[in-house]
């Protein structure tokens, strides 16, 4: 008896250890190691084309904005990243805060117009959504709301959605405030506590409009867009909204890429962000899945959607949201 | 439950549970342990200090907060007896009655474990589109959560020695009076462990409330990580979560008692004869279908409709292989290693008596009430700067497993150990036999089937486990959890459902291999 046990321990310790030393012999100190919180797919796009023009090997490990995030504020100038890629700016904004990043190459800002990075050039847009207002098809369009302003008066009571906890929703929030100021965003917010059902995330706002539980939520575009080109199951019966206007329910948020100061291959790092920024790394946007919009070099969006120039986003600079102050507000509006 | 009047229903031998002195060795793993469970702790800790006493009041004295405190406990409150129910009841049908197709029932229970939770809460919404707030959450954590229950509870009883039961019978109990009477007794240390793990669990859930409107304090928890990037107030929150914890377990320790719970038979061990159900076998069949429906059925529907939508192009085979080996990798070292560093803790906590038996038992269950995330950042910071040469390496993911889910092994070890009689272990000695080969000629075999169990719980925790594998694997580790999570957040949901099935499929065998192999080594 004991012999079995012995040997069942070892083969599975034989097992266990080679899988070990093979997924440890995956990871290639020479490599540029990122930090991904961005969509992976997108991001590996990006690693193959540039791999294929540089032959600069690049390693990445995903995770959340969230994750990724307070990972490297707690790994601090000891991390092994050289590059942070995250899917909305309040992360950025934090690791800037934390001190982190690197000043990025004036070849790399100069490809990036202002209205998509921060003017501290510590890290640039690399990619953007659109805020929407996505509704069931049950609804006929007058009777639409013009602005998301109108989502405070009662006679949306119950009839919408949004995910308040997320970081992408409280952006908007951001936006909302510094356009509108303390208090009509106050007032917005005790509307919103009034009037909202207030989901989880993007997609089960999406979902609940889709089944008609809401009439309408506010989420960003690529949602629906990834939804309608894979399955359609969350948004079937569904359509978009476009607030446009200069509304600040047309904000634009960013998606971001930066340099991490403590790293050791700062060179091949730049040259990484460079390259996104570029038109090979923008025109990935414009041909690939992803559904995000391009923000640098030129480059033009996905046919499927309408151009970035066409929405009359708000202008904003994404590194003056104050998140935390937002963060505040929707507490005591009793939102968070 | 109806607690019997009796309180030692097994103690042939009348001697007080008496204190043992452990070993250096034993010491030696139960201190390191201990140390280790410090790390998220202090973090924690940590936190609470360098936010401040005003900021802290601010953050946990604000609007709504009380609310979600009262619906964390109402969850708990709610939710464990419920398990406590269908995880016995699962358990006792499957081990002591003559249920047909017992071992086919006996491995499926414990699938639920490795059902991604944000599956589970994804395929109840599908079906019931307005399944929102508190009792869907007990809906769901229950379904998910009752193996907690059902394998210690399960273990035990097949453990169990049936003469006590037999002599109920000859002094004319009836099959409840006995269940009640001489059975549930004896499962008091496996039902309180379950319990305690359940509640913990239940403390730190985050995933599976995702899509039904349910929010627990937790949440209060992630936005503080989520929204400012302030590591420190959200391990501060975490705080009121290791105060939670702590209440229970003083309720569990005070529950549980001083009764002894080893046999010495004159004989061997045998298996208990089933329990004729009658007429009553086909409601039997029905409950256990109907669970197995509520709890595989619900979410494997889902996934099966993911995987007809996404037809045969998202079956990438090479990329499934890979996540799968690594998977099992992982799974199987952490395994092995945390029921290896279970023993002794466990050891200590039966048979030593005592408040700091009771705190080195109880320092694990700690980290388990901790959302993933603080663990893990705790072990990032520590890691990256103590031990900068294994920070994201394996033996620093296995180890954060080893610490995350030492409760899982420590429940169902500490029960299997309990039914060892120490005069067992003494007679081995007096014959000469070392403490080495007492433990593996004696002890391990009585042990084994509750090791087993333990290794199994261990096993699904890892397959199933996100945060501290994302932030601590070794680069290029693609486990099947982190390939489901990268697909399914980009709502790539028939990419991602290959990799929810083999996760719900990988439980099966493993549980039947290494129940087998315990049935084995435990026979005479």
């Amino acid at each position: 008896m004991r012999a079995r046990w012995s040997r069942i321990a070892a083969i599975a310790s034989t097992v266990a250890l080679a899988v070990g030393l093979t997924a440890c012999s995956g990871s290639d100190d020479d490599a540029l190691l990122i930090y991904n919180a961005s969509h992976e797919s997108l991001t590996k796009e990006w690693i193959e084309a540039f791999t294929t023009e540089t032959g600069i090997q690049v390693e990445y490990r995903h995770g959340g904005d969230t994750e990724m995030g307070n990972q490297l504020i707690a790994e601090g100038a000891a991390s092994p990243a050289d590059v942070f890629l995250t899917e909305n700016s309040p992360a950025m904004a934090a690791v800037e805060r934390a001190g982190l990043f690197a000043d990025l190459d004036s070849e790399t800002l100069n490809q990036v117009p202002e209205q998509y990075r921060p003017p501290t050039g510590k890290w640039t847009g690399v990619a953007a959504r659109t805020t929407v207002f996505v509704y069931n098809k049950r609804l006929r369009p007058d009777q639409l709301p013009t602005s998301m302003l109108d989502l405070q008066k009662p006679e949306w009571k119950g009839r919408w959605g949004a995910p308040p906890a997320r970081p992408d929703f409280q952006a908007i929030m951001s936006a909302l405030l510094q356009l509108k100021g303390d208090a009509a965003t106050t007032q917005w917010l005790a509307g919103m506590k009034q009037n909202a059902i207030l989901e989880d995330n993007n997609v089960s706002t999406l979902e609940a409009v889709n089944a008609g539980e809401l009439d309408g939520g506010i989420i960003y575009h690529y949602y629906w867009y990834r939804d309608q080109a894979e399955t359609k199951e969350n948004s079937a019966n569904t359509a978009l909204h476009y607030f446009k206007n200069q509304d600040p329910g047309a904000f634009i948020s960013v998606s971001g890429g930066g340099v991490l100061a403590s790293s050791t291959k700062k060179d091949q790092a730049q040259q990484f962000i460079r390259f996104v920024t570029g038109r090979a790394g923008q025109e990935v946007l414009e041909k690939g899945t992803s559904f995000e919009y391009p923000v640098a070099s030129g480059v033009p969006a996905n046919p499927a959607l309408p151009p970035l120039d066409s929405l009359q986003a708000p202008n904003i600079d994404p590194s003056t949201l104050n998140a935390q102050q937002v963060s505040d507000m929707m507490t005591q509006a009793g939102l968070l | 439950m109806a607690a019997p009047p009796v309180s030692h229903p097994i103690a042939p031998a009348a001697r007080p549970a008496r204190s043992a002195r452990p070993g250096p060795l034993v010491a030696a793993a139960v201190t390191a342990l201990v140390a280790a469970t410090f790390i998220p702790l202090g973090y924690v800790v940590w936190g609470a200090i360098s936010v401040g006493w005003g900021r802290a009041y601010e953050l946990i004295v604000r609007p709504g907060v009380a609310e979600l405190l009262v619906r964390t406990i109402g969850l708990v409150a709610i939710t464990v007896p419920l398990c406590v129910v269908v995880g016995v009841g699962a358990a006792w049908l499957v081990e002591r009655t003559d249920l047909p197709g017992r071992s086919f029932w006996r491995p499926l229970f414990v699938a639920p474990l490795a059902v991604p939770a944000f599956v589970n809460s994804y395929a109840w919404v599908g079906l019931i589109p307005n399944l929102h707030g508190l009792w869907a959450g007990v809906l769901i954590t229950t379904l998910s959560y009752f193996p907690f229950m059902y394998l210690p509870v399960a273990a035990t009883l097949r453990r169990l020695d049936p003469s006590v039961e037999e002599s109920a019978r000859a002094l004319g109990s009836d099959t409840t009076g006995v269940f009640f009477r001489v059975v549930l007794p004896q499962l008091r240390l496996a039902i309180l462990g379950g319990a305690l793990l359940i509640g913990v669990h239940l403390l730190a859930e985050y995933g599976a409330f995702a899509m039904i409107r349910f929010t627990t304090f937790t949440v209060a928890i992630f936005q503080q990580f989520q929204v400012t990037f302030d590591g420190a107030a959200g391990s501060m929150l975490a705080g009121v979560l290791v105060l939670l914890c702590l209440a229970l377990l003083i309720a569990e320790a005070a529950a549980r008692g001083t009764g002894r719970y080893a046999r010495i038979g004159s004989g061997a061990p045998r298996v208990a004869t089933p329990i004729p159900l009658g007429h009553n076998t086909l409601p039997a069949l029905l409950a256990l279908a109907a669970l197995a429906v509520l709890a595989l059925g619900v979410p494997l529907w889902t996934i099966v409709r993911w995987l007809r939508i996404g037809g045969a192009d998202v079956w990438e085979f090479d990329a499934i292989g890979t996540a799968l080996a690594q998977t099992i990798g992982l799974a199987s070292m952490a395994a092995i290693v945390t029921v290896v560093l279970s023993f002794p803790v466990a050891w200590v906590a039966v048979r030593s008596s005592g408040v700091l038996a009771r705190a080195v038992e109880g320092a694990n269950y700690i980290t388990s009430s901790l959302p993933g995330i603080v663990t893990a950042l705790a072990l990032v910071t520590v890691a990256i700067h103590a031990a900068r040469p294994l920070y994201q390496s394996v033996p620093l993911i296995v180890f954060a497993y080893v610490l995350l889910f030492m409760p899982r092994a420590l429940v169902n070890v500490r029960a299997g150990l309990a039914q060892v009689p120490p005069s067992l272990e003494e007679a081995s000695r007096s014959l000469g036999h070392p403490p080495s080969a007492t433990f593996f000629r004696v002890t391990l075999r009585l042990t084994a089937p509750a090791a087993a169990a333990g290794a199994c719980m261990v096993f699904v925790a890892v397959a199933t486990e996100l945060t501290a594998t994302l932030l601590l694997a070794p680069t290029g580790t693609r486990t099947l959890s982190m390939k489901f999570w990268s697909y399914s957040s980009e709502l790539d949901y028939a990419g991602a459902a290959p990799y929810a099935l083999v996760l719900v499929l990988l439980a099966i065998p493993v549980t039947v291999l290494l129940f087998r192999q315990s049935h084995k080594v435990a026979a005479p």
